[in-house]
């Protein structure tokens, strides 16, 4: 939630990506909570693949904010808010 | 129970500043000590595995490739010096859909009371590094390996694409010609173009 209202609120994109990188967490958070209370193994499992997933989709969208970067000069999205080009 | 408490309160505080953070490096500060902090607290759900991937993965091979990203996108100082807040007419309704959220969250866990395994309290209040204990990494290999091969192949598979998706896209390679070099040069000064710049209104915005 904390990540939701960041995500919103911020323009730096480098942060909105670690606000999304926080409501994963929150996300695992949970699965591990309810793995431990109903003793499945899956909860962990998906724990850890949601682990692998966040973080090819950071590194994807670091890629994006730098090839952005290099053709804009700017990272605020509110400046590079159209899809052009 | 009192670590349970202290930790949430400890991980709230540090995500309420990463978010809130001045400069984009002080954020990766706070978020490097959340990530901390939630490790710790996997260790507590008995999910020593996870945690310990957490610390490996999340704690610094993400965050450094942060530090990295920010390293090179520092060398134009007035991107990093936009202020933090939008105006006010887009920070309420965060907060609005934020107080929203935690009504959804409290609705669901006060309805009706979490049913907790009957074994949950005894079974796992044993050492926590002891084979095949809940978690720990007998455990989680056992079952990653046997119960839940596909997602496991299907996690590399993933990882594949995403290697390849970061490559192409920050790779600095010219564009392929589709009728001749000549096409392929102008696209490619096209390209080089910064975005920002007005284009005219016939012949150099249209793709062909």
């Amino acid at each position: 939630m904390i990540g939701v209202a960041g995500l919103l609120t911020r323009r730096n994109p480098l942060i909105m990506l670690m606000a999304i990188e926080l409501m994963w967490n929150a996300a695992n958070l949970s699965l591990l909570a309810f793995a431990r209370a109903w003793l499945n193994n899956a909860g962990q499992i998906f724990a850890f693949l949601v682990i692998t997933v966040a973080a090819a989709e950071a590194a994807i969208g670091l890629a994006i904010v730098l090839v952005t970067f290099r053709r804009a000069r700017n990272v605020d999205v509110d400046e590079v808010a159209s899809l052009r080009g | 129970m009192i670590a349970f408490w202290v930790l949430s309160i400890l991980l709230v505080i540090s995500a309420v500043l990463v978010v809130t953070a001045r400069k984009p490096v002080y954020s990766v500060v706070y978020l490097i000590a959340n990530f901390v902090l939630l490790a710790i607290m996997y260790v507590t759900l008995s999910a020593e595995f996870i945690g310990i991937i957490q610390i490996i993965v999340y704690a610094s091979a993400i965050l450094m490739l942060f530090l990295f990203v920010m390293a090179l996108l520092s060398t134009s100082t007035e991107a990093f010096s936009v202020g933090p807040d939008r105006m006010p007419w887009v920070t309420l309704p965060a907060i609005g859909l934020v107080v929203v959220l935690l009504g959804f969250l409290a609705y669901g866990l006060l309805r009706q009371p979490i049913a907790i395994h009957p074994a949950a309290g005894a079974a796992l209040n044993g050492a926590p590094g002891t084979a095949n204990a809940f978690g720990s990494v007998g455990d989680f290999g056992a079952a990653l390996l046997t119960t839940h091969l596909l997602p496991f192949e299907v996690t590399a598979f993933v990882l594949l694409v995403a290697v390849i998706g970061v490559v192409m896209l920050a790779s600095d390679a010219a564009p392929m010609a589709t009728t001749g070099r000549h096409r392929a040069r102008r696209r490619g000064a096209r390209l080089r173009e910064p975005i920002t710049k007005p284009r005219d209104a016939a012949g150099k915005g249209s793709v062909r």
